[in-house]
């Protein structure tokens, strides 16, 4: 191409490298889609074997201090809101245990008051004796509070920029500290800083130009690679889908396009690990598992206390900052709302059956607590 | 007729072809494979198994690798410093696995390039506690010395990057290693095909050691084969003398003919 994705990276402290202008020949040059899948199912298939790492996530809270208009946890929708206790984060985390799972993702919304450091913390050092690999997905912390997060034995650090482009990124982030991008965007840094050891970022489809996006976040990897040379780097694109306060994503990325980014990516970074959401579609998730995904979730809940109803008796709605009881009649279908919906329902062992019919084997343990600890 | 058994600390082994469990797309085809390739020695990363004692199902690799049939040599890979990797293999130990370990320590998880000062370390110390150190190692012909004087067993130089499938990158300083080891040396991450196995016998490696090229493969079990002919067919040619090897044509002299005259 001409080169105008160049300019995705202007304003961005990421410096242009051959890995990225490889990524945007293949993403946007003239590339046969079937090659580009071809040689990434075989970069895939180099480096992270015939096989599929499988994670969930486990919602620790859906309070929220910030207003973003895509996402369900938004400070001001009228949703049921909890913070589960550390007891019952332990309980989730036992249930998830036992269907299977090895690797876990805890995710919250940013609420300083609710969702401490020490909390998490906490969460944290409960999900370990059950999980050989615990990652973490909260606001973005300075390197002191993110070292003691690390200490209680979290070796994961999610932390996605949602859209690289400033302008889209202030629009959507209407009010809270998620407002400031750049403290978000050195976030994944300061926990490579702290100690983290896998570092996922990424973009979230359907906020701004998905093409200036893509290139923003081959950028923001090509960077990490060389800051935190000692982290595995995953990357996601996640496509928004409808969210309570009905958001409607503003561009669109077409199934085909979806699948060239992913193949694109694997073939430009081929060591980086690529997570796919259970937002995408079933058929997409059984296509895209050889071309480069090399992270799976499954049977996920993306409301706090969805795997056990733990927490459900002190659901409530959050008001200018106070708890405000439900109404009796919401009672009925007691449980705490969703972050977003998913698409691909399948329970881990029915996804893990699906890997299985294609020819890669299930990995869920693919860490050990003493190397650590 | 069997090319030469040879000898890795106090055991003997005939087969000369290492095979890593790893990236397999199941665990029938990874038995087939190791069935396949005639290797008496397999590795298994310990952060694939459970070290707990809890025979945790999700995590069970050692179950299905018969441990009357190959030495299972653990693999610290996933540890970045020589304390964690020496707190693996004693982990292993504990688990009932046997006193050898391949000492894996990358720091970068990208090109999973060894760490030669950490790895100098972890073997001095895993050595006094009387394991058998099988070292993942640069081809650094000076560090290969350094760890056979700490007491290792082997010296396993990479030919290329792991999982890079682009062969006998080092060549020339693996034949420095080879001309100067008196410890077994094998080529270790990177050989993608039958025939660079081939080149690292015949040049006098002792031994090689493959996952990815067998593991990925459309048929593992039928790569595995290829892969122990490749190997067979490398030691018999190092074993038979082969010729050396001339860059130009010498059909007269014209230097030195007046000898001759």
């Amino acid at each position: 191409m001409s080169g105008w994705p160049g300019s995705a990276l202007e304003g961005l402290p990421f410096g242009q490298s051959a890995q990225v202008a490889r990524f945007e020949e293949l993403m946007f040059g003239p590339v046969r889609l079937e090659e580009l899948a071809e040689q990434a199912r075989w970069e895939t298939r180099k480096y992270f074997g015939r096989t599929m790492r499988l994670f969930a996530p486990l919602y620790l809270s859906n309070e929220c201090v910030n207003t973003c208009q895509y996402c369900g946890f938004s400070k001001d929708n009228p949703i049921r809101r909890v913070t589960l206790k550390p007891e019952e984060v332990e309980a989730e985390a036992r249930h998830l245990a036992g269907t299977g799972f090895r690797s876990v993702l805890l995710v919250s919304g940013e609420h300083p008051r609710e969702v401490p450091v020490d909390y998490l913390s906490e969460c944290v050092r409960r999900t370990v004796p059950l999980f050989p690999t615990v990652a973490i997905e909260v606001a973005p912390l300075e390197v002191e509070e993110y070292r003691p997060v690390v200490a209680a034995g979290a070796e994961g650090l999610v932390l996605y920029q949602e859209t690289y482009d400033r302008a889209a990124y202030a629009e959507m982030h209407v009010s809270g500290p998620k407002r400031n991008f750049d403290e978000r965007l050195l976030g994944p840094e300061r926990g490579y800083e702290a100690g983290f050891r896998r570092i996922g970022v990424g973009v979230l489809i359907g906020l701004a130009d998905w093409r200036k996006e893509l290139v923003a976040l081959a950028g923001h990897l090509s960077h990490l690679m060389r800051v935190g040379w000692r982290a595995q780097i995953t990357l996601a694109l996640p496509r928004l889908r409808p969210a309570a306060g009905g958001f409607q994503p503003r561009v669109a990325m077409s199934d085909r396009d979806f699948v060239r980014a992913i193949c694109a990516y694997r073939v430009a970074f081929p060591q980086a690990g690529i997570v796919l959401s259970t937002r995408e579609p079933k058929k997409l998730r059984n296509g895209l598992m050889e071309l480069g995904v090399t992270m799976m979730s499954a049977g996920s809940e993306t409301e706090p206390g969805g795997y056990t109803g733990v927490g459900k008796e002190r659901l409530h709605r959050t008001v200018r900052g106070r708890e405000v009881a439900l109404e009796a009649s919401e009672w009925e279908r007691a449980q705490a709302t969703e972050q977003f919906e998913i698409s691909d329902e399948r329970s881990a062992e029915e996804l893990g059956m699906a890997l299985r019919q294609r020819g890669l084997d299930p990995v869920w343990k693919d860490w050990d607590r003493a190397l650590t600890s | 007729m069997p090319t030469e058994p040879w000898k890795i600390g106090d055991r003997t082994f005939q087969s000369r072809l290492l095979v890593g469990t790893g990236k397999f797309p199941s665990v029938s085809a990874m038995q087939s494979a190791l069935e396949a390739s005639g290797t008496e020695i397999v590795t298994v990363a310990l952060r694939r198994v459970d070290l707990t004692g809890q025979k945790d199902p999700q995590a069970d690799m050692l179950e299905e690798i018969d441990q009357e049939k190959y030495l299972v040599l653990a693999n610290t890979s996933g540890a970045m410093n020589a304390e964690e990797a020496v707190r693996l293999a004693r982990l292993a130990v504990a688990a009932g696995l046997p006193k050898w370990v391949k000492l894996e320590i990358h720091p970068d998880p990208r090109y999973l390039l060894p760490d030669p000062i950490e790895t100098l370390k972890a073997t001095e110390i895993l050595a006094k506690e009387g394991f058998t150190i099988l070292p993942y190692i640069n081809a650094d012909p000076v560090l290969a010395k350094r760890l056979e004087e700490a007491g290792a067993a082997t010296v396993m130089p990479l030919g290329a990057p792991i999982g890079s499938n682009r062969g006998l990158e080092t060549r020339a300083q693996i034949e420095i290693i080879i001309e100067q080891a008196r410890v077994p040396v094998i080529v270790d991450a990177g050989l993608g095909a039958p025939s660079h196995a081939a080149a690292a016998l015949e040049m006098g490696a002792d031994g090689v050691l493959i996952n990815t090229a067998i593991a990925v493969a459309e048929d593992p079990a039928a790569m595995a084969t290829a892969f122990r002919l490749g190997v067979e067919a490398g030691r018999w040619a190092y074993e038979s003398g082969l010729g050396p090897v001339r860059r130009v044509a010498s059909a007269t002299s014209p230097l030195t003919g007046f000898l001759d005259e």
